[in-house]
């Protein structure tokens, strides 16, 4: 669908940092209760992202009182405030579904280490 | 036809998705929509109805015969590839050569959207008429995708005109109504259309003011 790329590009964000499935990300969500719109944020880690362009999403979990919590996003809806990452994961896959069936600290992500020490 | 159509000739060039106001992603149909021109105008006393022809479309005058060349130099435009009549009845407020753009539309509008359909080849009664078929299981037989009975036995003795069978599907004039017209962008000449529009990308498409609906949407949606 190149023909449409340049009217998509319009809908595109450019302030989303660039995030991949394991890191822990902080959503600021829009959310609008009648009159007044307030921010919330939902934290978690990031289990997939899919497809590309304007139909890109991306879904992050995280356990709320024992209950697991998945929410999936368009990368650019407007709804979205801001994106802060607030550990960047180590993983080998690319969709963590495995996450789901593990509790406490089996499902903990080792944190990235940034530079790699010279051997 | 006592309504006033309005309409604009295009070409569908695709689906996408936008966002609107409240973020909500809605899908819609890119229309690369005119400009059309009036070719001719036809009033009561000369042709016995109103409307207007359409012209859209570049084409190479070389491919066009000498009958349509004579028609489009009466209505002073170079050729255009296709024409279509719009029965209206505000025909006599259009001129000739006069130049119809997308902005004949608003966002918000219902509007019916004209094509034809992509073509299926033969299908199946399951496939060209929603039919159930037979059991998988129960001991049917090589007839799981059948349409079973076409009718009773020695009265009638044949089978009724008009019987829903396997065939051709698709490739056909087909119309979706009251869709919504999301956006107009004048400049680039597009309509975004919310919803799925008949045929396939780079086909022809023609865009005209809702026959149904309420009266007063398509009116105001019409003066704007």
């Amino acid at each position: 669908m190149h023909t449409l790329d340049s009217l998509d590009a319009a809908s595109l964000r450019s302030d989303v940092p660039a995030f991949r499935p394991g890191d822990t990300l902080k959503v600021h969500v829009r959310v609008v209760e009648g009159t007044r719109s307030r921010v919330q944020v939902f934290q978690g880690v990031v289990i997939r992202r899919q497809g590309n362009g304007v139909r890109e999403t991306f879904t992050v979990r995280k356990v709320s009182f024992g209950v697991g919590v998945e929410r999936t996003f368009p990368v650019h809806t407007p709804v979205i405030e801001k994106i802060e990452i607030v550990t960047r994961g180590d993983v080998r896959r690319a969709k963590l579904y495995y996450l789901r069936e593990l509790r406490g600290k089996k499902a903990k992500i080792r944190e990235k280490r940034e530079a790699t020490p010279a051997r | 036809m006592a309504k006033q159509i309005k309409g604009v000739l295009g070409e569908k060039l695709g689906m996408t998705q936008v966002f609107d106001d409240a973020g909500r992603i809605v899908p819609v149909t890119v229309v690369q929509a005119g400009p059309c021109v009036v070719t001719q105008v036809r009033t009561p006393d000369v042709d016995g109805y109103s409307a207007i022809q359409l012209a859209y479309g570049a084409i190479d005058p070389r491919k066009v015969n000498k009958p349509e060349t004579g028609h489009f130099r009466k209505a002073g435009v170079p050729p255009r590839r296709y024409l279509i009549e719009v029965r209206t009845k505000d025909a006599s407020e259009y001129t000739l050569g006069q130049e119809i753009t997308v902005d004949v539309f608003a966002a918000g509008q219902k509007v019916d959207v004209v094509g034809t359909s992509k073509g299926k080849g033969f299908a199946g009664v399951m496939k060209k008429h929603n039919f159930k078929g037979l059991s998988s299981s129960h001991g049917t037989q090589r007839k799981h995708r059948s349409p079973g009975s076409i009718g009773a036995c020695a009265t009638p003795s044949r089978v009724f005109k008009g019987m829903k069978m396997a065939g051709r599907m698709g490739g056909l004039r087909t119309t979706i109504q009251n869709l919504t017209v999301h956006a107009v962008d004048t400049e680039a000449n597009l309509i975004l259309v919310k919803g799925a529009v008949p045929g396939a990308a780079g086909r022809m498409v023609f865009v005209h003011t809702a026959a149904k609906g309420v009266a007063g949407t398509t009116a105001a949606g019409g003066a704007a």
